[in-house]
């Protein structure tokens, strides 16, 4: 079995040794070697049954060497991070945090399906935080709705307009003091942190 | 944040005598969207915030479960994991910054709960709320993953807090599932789907109210009930309410200082019918 081994370097997956590799750098990532797939997660899932991979399935999906699939799927974007899987893992998998690496390998390798509107959220968000430190609800929404609906914008406004009379919808954006002070730390991280915890360029300590 | 939550919770805090000072110079905590993108750097955003909070002395106090549960996560891993540890240290010492470790990170619930307490919070109650039935909806990241609060599953904790202030808690076996508001944007079909269930739920149990203690879920389910109706032919029109407003009505604030008439579905002939002036 290529988890029992521990052959990161030994899969014939590229894909896969990354995702393991991350994954071990999670604190209790090597749980995902503990799936007994009971199938848990996917009972305590609240979108399970929208996906195409229901979570017990990626791991399955990950042992059989398919994980493209799994990213090229709408799977992981459906995970809402509510947590009920990690909770109630017996195995103790932390399977949140999993698909979080899931994502970030799917944008990553450009793998996440055509069209998904949540990677397009996930990068606005990044792109406002990163210039202001903080979020902006308007600029967000409504570039968001540029890129994947421009057409449906007008569908919002009276929704919009509604919020705003009720001083719902705060306008303006605010840019952090701290944004240098913040940008020289992320200048200085030691890693090259791609995804995950660990840089994947760097020989693992230890093991 | 809401303009409602926040000036709420100010005005309890005010009128508990917590200490409740905005954080100065706040970032993002680098919650759900930003983990998906760059999980070091999400942490470092966590990270900034918890050495201004230790520059102040103080506990962290969030209303919102994602920034509880992201800033709870740095947190321990800097604790316990060495070398995240050794990455984020590096990273704050360019900016000439430290971080010692020594700060707690709270849910405002948690505080009044815990630290104030059920004396301190019955002897400022001027109004009651009397058989008000209300569903106690947590939402997923108060008490998960982490379940320092109370039960990862079905906590108690809002119930006992809205007895206190004699407002009678429906049993909600919802009170954790998932609202899905953070894929309103996104996924709008499933999410109105997980909206509906937690609006059956609450009409199924009685409940005239749905109290939240985050952001979040408060806008998906208050704001998004007229979608909800539309997809699934249902006629749900139930307000709901921050914990905070509750007791600030409790406490004898007017409903315009605790913003309760700025939600979509109006609060206003239900809370008129319950609200009952002492003396």
């Amino acid at each position: 079995m290529l988890l029992l081994e521990e052959g990161i370097e030994r899969t014939a997956h590229p894909l896969s040794d990354v995702f393991l590799h991350d994954v071990y750098g999670i604190p209790s990532g090597d749980k995902i070697k503990e799936c007994i797939q009971c199938g848990t997660c996917s009972a305590s899932c609240p979108t399970s049954y929208a996906m195409d991979f229901t979570p017990r399935e990626i791991i399955a999906a990950f042992r059989a060497g398919m994980l493209e699939r799994v990213l090229k799927s709408n799977t992981i974007w459906l995970c809402s991070s509510c947590y009920s899987c990690t909770v109630r893992c017996p195995s103790g998998i932390k399977l949140t945090d999993i698909m979080y690496e899931l994502k970030r390998l799917a944008i990553e390798f450009g793998l996440a399906p055509k069209g998904g509107k949540a990677p397009v959220v996930a990068k606005l968000f990044v792109d406002i935080v990163n210039k202001n430190g903080r979020i902006a609800e308007v600029p967000l929404i409504s570039r968001f709705m540029l890129e994947t609906n421009p057409l449906g914008a007008f569908k919002m406004i009276p929704r919009a307009m509604r919020l705003f009379k009720r001083g719902r919808m705060p306008i303006k954006s605010h840019k952090i003091n701290g944004m240098a002070e913040l940008e020289k730390c992320a200048g200085a991280m030691t890693e090259p942190m791609v995804s995950g915890l660990h840089a994947r360029s760097t020989k693992e300590e230890g093991s | 944040m809401n303009r409602a939550y926040d000036k709420s919770t100010q005005l309890v805090c005010k009128a508990l005598d917590i200490d409740l000072a905005e954080l100065n110079d706040w970032n993002c905590c680098g919650a759900s969207a930003y983990m998906s993108i760059d999980e070091m750097k999400a942490h470092l955003l966590s990270a900034r915030n918890l050495v201004l909070a230790e520059k102040e002395k103080k506990d962290l106090v969030v209303v919102c479960p994602a920034c509880l549960t992201t800033l709870t996560k740095t947190n321990h891993y800097l604790a316990e994991q060495s070398r995240f540890k050794r990455t984020i240290e590096t990273a704050l010492k360019a900016a000439n910054l430290e971080y010692r470790g020594s700060v707690r990170v709270r849910h405002l619930l948690e505080v009044i709960v815990n630290e104030v307490g059920e004396q301190e919070v019955k002897a400022r109650i001027k109004r009651k709320l009397s058989g008000l039935k209300v569903a106690p909806y947590y939402g997923c990241q108060l008490t998960r993953p982490f379940g320092e609060i109370d039960d990862k599953q079905f906590p108690v904790i809002l119930d006992r807090l809205l007895t206190w202030i004699g407002v009678a808690p429906v049993d909600f076996p919802l009170k954790t599932k998932c609202c899905g508001g953070l894929l309103m944007m996104t996924n709008e079909d499933v999410a109105l789907g997980l909206n509906r269930n937690i609006l059956a739920c609450a009409k199924q149990k009685g409940a005239e109210c749905i109290v939240t203690i985050c952001p979040l879920c408060h806008m998906n389910i208050e704001t998004y009930q007229g979608d909800v109706n539309k997809m699934f032919g249902t006629d749900f029109k139930i307000p709901a309410l921050y914990f905070t407003q509750l007791m600030g009505l409790a406490f004898g604030f007017s409903r315009k200082a605790l913003g309760i008439d700025e939600e979509m579905i109006s609060s206003r002939a239900l809370l008129e019918k319950h609200l009952e002036v002492f003396g």
